[in-house]
């Protein structure tokens, strides 16, 4: 804006509008939708990762049941903190030896040279040469995977938890009808297992939003990285020079916070009724009764 | 006419990417005057000033990241980025794990800070310093307390609360803090000289850029045009270079 020209001279409202509207606070503004970005690319994949590993460990074929089962096991009992840094510093040396591999056939030296973990340029993951945005995308996306992993896995146990829920009875039904036991799983077990899996679903979704800060600790700069950038104290080096301002920062994404999980509450009640209509649970049987 | 328009801008693109290498800049951008992300979002101060310099003499491509201090180092090993320009004092410690170009500010003593009339006896008392700075490892090795913070301003943030009673880091970092406190921080006690000079981090087996870039510093250092930079970013300090 034309007024922000010169900030020295600015006082009062006009200071804050433009305060408020610097490149740097609209960075702030962007990574809000980074944290929901993540949120909404997270959950499918998690949705996905947990119903695949919930089939794993249902499945009669040993070697997959006990992949399913060292999944689910393994990663709800590891620490998030440490697979948060884990997975994506492994991925991306594990994708650039590949690459390494299948580039640069010729380069005889060894990857690990002391300290350094040295790969030629045309296997680096993004490319050095490539613009600051793909290394943001790129860093973003082995966070995804890293919480896809982490949260999957419980997923994969509530799935489970559910599918066992089905009453035998309903099961046994279709078989009599002469279902193969493909159709009995798609068409009655699966579709009736949802409700049973809701509360943890959503129990695992209030946790993953509350676990988006994590971001900030695997270097993508989300909320709590510019909060932080943006409220501690500015000397007149800067155009707005300030006080330490991080209480109120934080206050904003605790605001932030609460409104997600107040609005998924309201969504996931309004899933539940609508899922648990006509079933034979107790929400369903209410349900029926108050229709009838 | 659009797709004339996009392979021009590709072809440009192209040729700009063939003459010069890209060397990514890493900094952590919350150290002023040194470095620090201004109102706009971008790296701004003196190493942001003087990358860029060195840069176009070295005929060299460069973009800025920053990283949080904390993991610098290990950052720049995995090839995350190729130089750390960030303020950081050239060590045995650090020159073990990568290597250092010249120096290109002359060491920088240390102080201590608190606040206003809490005499001199803090020194001795919890002294706020971040992590892994020289300063970090002198208080501990002083007989004091250390407290270590992740940033440069936390440790401000500790003493203004007193969380510490004292804060030791960079002279020049601390000057525009203390300046701009309104007599609510003062330094304590002398000057005290730990850590060599400020040089720019690079990969051991980095040969070659650290080569061109100690000759792009040598240029600097004999036109000038260092000293005339030094100056304007730390209140015309006067350096023999």
């Amino acid at each position: 804006m034309e007024m922000c020209a010169d900030p020295s001279t600015l006082e009062g409202f006009n200071w804050w509008i433009c305060y408020l509207t610097t490149g740097k606070q609209q960075m702030f503004y962007a990574s809000f939708g980074t944290v929901l970005a993540l949120l909404a690319l997270t959950a499918p994949v998690v949705l996905v990762l947990g119903f695949a590993g919930a089939m794993a460990r249902r499945s009669r074929f040993l070697p997959l049941n006990w992949l399913g089962a060292i999944y689910t096991n393994a990663v709800r009992g590891i620490p998030d903190i440490i697979f948060f840094l884990f997975v994506p510093i492994a991925m991306d040396q594990g994708i650039e030896y590949l690459r390494h591999k299948i580039k640069c056939p010729d380069v005889t030296e060894p990857i690990r040279q002391g300290n350094d973990f040295v790969v030629c340029a045309a296997a680096k993951m993004p490319l050095g040469t490539s613009p600051q945005w793909v290394h943001e995308v790129y860093g973003f996306t082995l966070a995804l995977v890293a919480f896809a992993i982490v949260f999957g896995a419980f997923a994969a146990n509530t799935l489970y938890g559910a599918m066992k829920a089905v009453p035998r009875a309903q099961l046994e039904t279709a078989e009599a009808y002469g279902m193969t036991p493909r159709q009995v799983f798609w068409r009655i077990e699966v579709p009736q297992m949802w409700v049973y899996a809701l509360p943890g679903l959503s129990n695992l979704w209030m946790i993953l939003i509350k676990a988006t800060p994590l971001l900030f600790l695997l270097g993508v700069e989300d909320i709590v990285y510019w909060a932080k950038e943006l409220g501690g104290a500015k000397t007149s080096r800067f155009d707005y020079p300030h006080p330490d301002w991080r209480v109120y920062y934080f206050g904003v994404l605790l605001i932030f916070y609460l409104l997600m999980t107040w609005g998924s509450e309201k969504v996931f009640t309004r899933i539940s009724r609508r899922l648990s209509h006509g079933q034979a649970t107790l929400g369903g049987a209410a349900d029926a009764q108050v229709t009838a | 006419m659009k797709k004339l328009v996009i392979a021009a801008a590709f072809a440009a693109f192209a040729a700009g990417a063939a003459s010069a290498e890209t060397v990514r800049m890493g900094t952590e951008g919350a150290y002023p005057p040194y470095n620090f992300i201004n109102d706009n979002g971008e790296v701004d101060g003196f190493e942001r000033e003087l990358g860029d310099r060195l840069c176009e003499i070295a005929e060299l491509d460069c973009t800025w990241v920053t990283n949080d201090w904390d993991s610098i180092i290990p950052n720049l090993v995995s090839g995350n980025y190729d130089t750390i320009i960030a303020g950081m004092s050239i060590t045995d410690e650090r020159d073990q794990v990568i290597d250092f170009t010249q120096e290109y500010f002359p060491p920088d003593p240390s102080v201590y800070v608190a606040l206003a009339g809490a005499g001199d006896d803090v020194m001795n008392g919890v002294v706020a310093a971040q992590t892994a700075t020289i300063q970090a490892s002198y208080v501990a090795s002083s007989g004091a307390t250390v407290v270590e913070y992740a940033t440069f301003d936390d440790t401000i943030a500790a003493v203004r609360s007193g969380e510490a009673d004292a804060v030791l880091a960079d002279r020049a970092a601390l000057a525009d803090v203390v300046a701009e406190s309104g007599g609510e921080l003062v330094f304590v006690g002398d000057d005290i000289a730990i850590g060599g000079g400020v040089g720019i981090g690079v990969r051991e087996s980095d040969t070659e850029l650290k080569a061109r870039l100690n000759a792009a510093i040598d240029q600097m250092k004999a036109d000038g045009s260092l000293s005339a930079l030094i100056a304007k970013w730390f209140d015309g300090k006067v350096v023999n270079y």
